[in-house]
């Protein structure tokens, strides 16, 4: 025992340079691991209020028809009533947030209804198809049929 | 018990500041803002998507729904979700054919003919948002993770760009963006369904295919459509523990 404490400097020597490795090691970690690095688990705590950060782009059917529930009201009973109104106008969370700023388009028919309705083998059997150019030609779906509401009744019915 | 003039008012004081905290997350979402409400909380969420392959038109609505908002680039090749074509020959599941133009962005071209003896339908694809990733796993960083409401969500400030779970996700569900150089995925619209939103997708989807579900909620309609219908998640082999739940998948889909 007496021989260790005799080389008491060697000790010190050895406990000095651990202590030093260890506050090395200390100090990079605080630089080098981020904020919030791990308090949920291995992943900076912070990345979740970042992917909330992003802009919402479609506002949702609820902001819809908080002005425009008259066309919910349209769709009532229809084959479209369950479709959300954005998935036919596009992203409107501009136009919700403030009308003036962005002024919501009317979707361009000849594009829009065989995106759905246009017949196809891989669709579903039950769902409603049709050759458009066998079912319809050159005529607009809208000439026969009310968007909102696929019935028969579109503005050829409108007509005296 | 004996209530002097001063500890009335002091409860009195208190049970004002309670309520005022109650009053501002309630204003909050009644002003359309519930993001400024601080009522999220993501222990009480566990998100899923259940997806009905009878009820998938192929319109793809949900494809150019999700690159419009989460700003996906748009070439051709970039896709947070997709939509495929399968057209399997009579009985043989080994050998579909699938397709998936554009990833469904422009729809399907009708390709088959009618009556050709096989069967064809389409399959809306996404990050399955599993509950044991492998993507996770791989990360030398932790720039990828599962959140504590269950979306395997990516860091991007935090992202090397290293691709090994590029690689290691047996959905391809993952791209490396090139303006970023950072990898990039479905975030299953975190910033909408923490909001108390539906993901872009769903809130597109004109025949309700997809619906976003939360599992930890009892009310949620996703309990019943996964008890009334019999549903599997894609590469069930690979214990991924996905979220995704398909009803009507045929084996023929990879």
């Amino acid at each position: 025992m007496g021989r260790i404490f005799g080389h008491r400097e060697h000790l010190v020597r050895v406990a000095a340079l651990f202590l030093a490795g260890i506050v090395v090691f200390v100090v990079l970690q605080s630089l080098l691991i981020p904020e919030g690095f791990g308090r949920y688990g291995h992943y900076r705590a912070g990345a979740l209020d970042d992917a909330r950060a992003h802009e919402v782009a479609y506002a949702g059917r609820a902001a819809c028809l908080d002005c425009h529930a008259d066309a919910a009201e349209a769709a009532k009973g229809g084959g479209h009533a369950g479709v959300r109104c954005e998935a036919c106008h596009g992203p409107l969370a501009a136009h919700a947030g403030d009308p003036t700023a962005q002024k919501a388009q009317r979707p361009d028919v000849a594009v829009l209804c065989v995106r759905c309705h246009q017949a196809n083998v891989a669709r579903p059997v039950g769902f409603p198809q049709k050759d458009r150019a066998e079912h319809a030609g050159d005529e607009l779906c809208t000439t026969c049929h009310v968007a909102h509401h696929p019935g028969m009744g579109g503005e050829e019915a409108k007509k005296p | 018990m004996n209530t002097d003039r001063r500890d009335f008012l002091a409860r009195g004081t208190h049970l004002l500041l309670l309520t005022g905290a109650a009053q501002l997350a309630f204003d909050a979402v009644v002003r359309g803002e519930p993001e400024a409400a601080p009522n999220y909380k993501t222990t009480d969420h566990w998100w899923a998507m259940a997806i009905d392959i009878d009820k998938c038109i192929g319109c793809g609505n949900c494809v150019r729904a999700c690159k419009e908002e989460n700003d996906v680039p748009r070439e051709p090749f970039y896709f947070r979700t997709w939509v495929e074509r399968y057209h399997v020959p009579n009985g043989d599941i080994e050998h579909p054919q699938v397709d998936s133009p554009n990833g469904g962005y422009d729809g399907f071209p009708e390709k088959y003919r009618p009556g050709d003896g096989a069967k064809s339908f389409f399959v809306p694809k996404l990050c399955n948002h599993c509950a044991h990733s492998p993507c996770v796993q791989v990360c030398p960083v932790g720039a990828t993770f599962e959140s504590p409401d269950g979306v395997v969500l990516v860091d991007k400030s935090y992202c090397l760009g290293c691709r090994y779970c590029v690689q290691a996700c047996p959905y391809g569900c993952r791209f490396i963006d090139p303006r970023t150089s950072t990898v990039d995925k479905c975030s299953l619209c975190y910033h909408r369904i923490t909001r108390g939103l539906t993901t872009a997708c769903c809130e597109t989807c004109p025949t309700e295919a997809r619906v976003l579900g939360d599992l930890k909620d009892p009310k949620d309609p996703i309990h019943e459509f996964l008890r009334t219908h019999k549903v599997q998640v894609l590469k069930p082999q690979m214990a991924t523990g996905s979220k995704t739940y398909y009803n009507g998948l045929d084996g023929s889909v990879r």
